[in-house]
């Protein structure tokens, strides 16, 4: 977790909000970042995290956690992240008996419809342990990423169902919260991504965009975030749509400054 | 991130983040009679209470001016990501809602569950049983969202379903069709293509589009009447934490730049070691100077005017002792 984006989004570990879909976006750069952030901060908060995690391995996540601060071993040990590693458990879709649901279960109909077999995965991670211990605080739904969904032959429209009904259960149901990483290829001809990531705008109340600098790479500047809030929680007589800061990532945190205040230029 | 203050854009085709404007507004739910409200949530805010009521009497206010026509028609809102029209449609089901019947196809619109509750024929077919539920009378139907439907069905099934409902509920209620049924139906315009806006546009008596200024939402209303002008009206806007809106006159003061008249204008020619004004003769001479290329009315008669002219360009050829001119055959020297 990032303590300058907390700043930013006015947050702490202690007062997440419950609810909450937040959309995260990238568009030329790499928003994963934002992922590993999402992540080691629910766990900080003593959430249940059930973590569908489709493009790199438990280990990529687990050593960047640690640099954060948290341990995904530990963390998966005692039953707090439930964890859904895509490239390992894509293979075993293909030598299960096929009676058997699995999460992926897409990867090998020919006409996979929806993605009803994952949202039960979420459903059955996520579900309120009554056991008398001292529950987690809220459930999390972490989802890295959809646009790969998309790339595996489902449909723009099953993944907004597959969200919707996630929300359902998880937002409203569970009162927990949703974060997302939807790739921006700007591409304005992959209709079904913009489908996919305009649908989520609508329903997010907030939206994270990590954009690459319009002028190209640089050294000292990674790129610019976006902060965009769709229903501000405080209605206040100022409300802060949008914010915009750029940022440059660390070995271990992510600095934010002002647009044209990066330290190597001032 | 502003957009045009009160003037109509053109629709945008692309997804983006910079609100654009153009026209639409809610509808009126019906005349003095007072509408059962019947709200269908597809794809909803979490938080909506689920309320349900009869009908129990006259109407409440609305925003819009009494000049507009109340006949029962289909208005589609839209909204962009920027400057969401959920909260608007909220206002306006509270400003009118009396007796609320709040339908919910939230939790599981597609039958996954399971649960054997689900009406056939998905959310249409809930739809359709619902307006068929309901008293015959004055009705409004608000939709959250009109998106959800149409990413989900064709867009003619869709129209025809909005044209039915009408229909069916006007054949019942024994009234003209107008004044019965009346459908709000929230529209992300991100999401779709010209062509199905186009088609719930022309379904619609008036539109609502959102957009944005300054931190001020304005809508953009557009509306249609039978045999009159269309008339597009703005309007400034907020929704209160309560759900109640709050209009304001015009667009937010911008500070207008004064020109300071104790500032005595600068003649920038003046105090200059050359000359930059013109004589009176001088300017005479320079306004009457015609372009050479120019196409005034003399140079086109000039040229329209055949025969010869001492003017007319001549080409003078002296041949050398190599070339070989042949009159018949003049290209006969190249070796093509």
């Amino acid at each position: 977790m990032f303590p300058e984006l907390n700043n930013l989004l006015n947050t702490t570990p202690d007062r997440a909000e419950q609810g909450k879909l937040t959309l995260l976006c990238d568009a030329n750069t790499d928003g994963s970042f934002l992922v590993h952030h999402f992540l080691s901060f629910y766990l900080k908060a003593n959430c249940k995290v059930c973590f569908v995690a489709l493009i790199q391995s438990f280990s990529h996540y687990n050593i960047v956690g640690q640099k954060l601060g948290v341990s995904l071993t530990v963390a998966r040990e005692c039953g707090q992240l439930v964890f859904l590693e895509g490239l390992k458990s894509s293979v075993d879709v293909f030598f299960r008996a096929q009676a058997e649901p699995h999460p992926l279960q897409f990867l090998r109909e020919a006409n996979a419809e929806n993605l009803q077999p994952l949202y039960e995965f979420v459903r059955e991670a996520l579900k309120p342990v009554d056991d008398g211990e001292a529950a987690w605080r809220c459930p999390v739904l972490l989802v890295d990423d959809l646009s790969v969904l998309l790339s595996l032959g489902m449909g723009a429209v099953a993944v907004l169902d597959f969200i919707h009904y996630c929300r359902a259960t998880v937002c409203w149901e569970r009162k927990g919260n949703i974060v997302a990483l939807v790739h921006d290829s700007g591409d304005t001809e992959d209709e079904e991504n913009n489908i996919l990531l305009n649908g989520l705008s609508h329903q997010s109340h907030l939206i994270l965009r990590a954009e690459g600098l319009a002028t190209g790479f640089c050294r000292d500047v990674h790129g610019q975030l976006r902060i965009l809030w769709r229903t501000p929680s405080q209605p206040t007589t100022q409300r802060d749509w949008s914010l915009t800061y750029q940022y440059k990532i660390q070995d271990k945190s992510v600095s934010f400054f002002a647009k044209g205040m990066s330290p190597a230029v001032l | 991130m502003g957009a045009g203050r009160g003037k109509p854009r053109a629709l945008p085709t692309r997804p983006q983040y910079r609100a654009s404007a153009e026209g639409g507004s809610g509808a009126d739910p019906g005349g003095e009679a007072g509408p059962a409200w019947s709200g269908v949530g597809g794809a909803g805010d979490v938080s909506r209470p689920r309320v349900s009521g009869r009908r129990t009497g006259s109407c409440g206010l609305l925003p819009l001016p009494p000049t507009t026509a109340p006949n029962g028609s289909s208005g589609p809102s839209r909204d962009s990501v920027e400057w969401e029209g959920r909260s608007l449609l909220k206002a306006l089901i509270k400003k009118a809602a009396l007796g609320l019947v709040y339908y919910d196809l939230f939790r599981d619109p597609l039958n996954w569950a399971q649960t054997g509750e689900a009406l056939p024929g998905g959310p249409l077919g809930a739809l359709q049983a619902m307006c068929e539920r309901t008293d015959p009378g004055p009705v409004t139907v608000a939709l959250d969202s009109l998106s959800w439907l149409l990413l989900r069905l064709p867009c003619a099934a869709l129209c025809q379903a909005l044209c039915a409902m009408s229909r069916q509920h006007a054949c019942r209620g024994g009234g003209p069709a107008a004044e019965q049924l009346c459908v709000l139906g929230l529209l992300h315009r991100e999401l779709h293509g010209p062509g199905p806006m186009g088609a719930l546009s022309s379904l619609a008596q008036a539109e609502v589009t959102l957009s944005g200024t300054a931190g001020q939402a304005s809508a953009h209303m557009l509306r249609r009447r039978p045999r009159q002008r269309p008339t597009l009206e703005t309007l400034w806007f907020s929704v209160l934490p309560d759900l109640s809106l709050d209009l304001q006159g015009g667009p937010p003061l911008e500070s207008q730049p004064h020109p300071d008249p104790h500032t005595p204008q600068v003649d920038p020619a003046s105090h200059l070691t050359f000359n930059l004004h013109l004589s009176k003769r001088e300017r005479e001479a320079k306004d009457s100077l015609t372009l050479p290329f120019q196409f005034s009315s003399e140079k086109q008669q000039a040229l329209l005017r055949p025969g010869p002219s001492p003017a007319t360009s001549r080409i003078f050829y002296e041949p050398d002792a190599f070339d070989d001119l042949d009159p018949e055959d003049p290209d006969g020297d190249l070796d093509v």
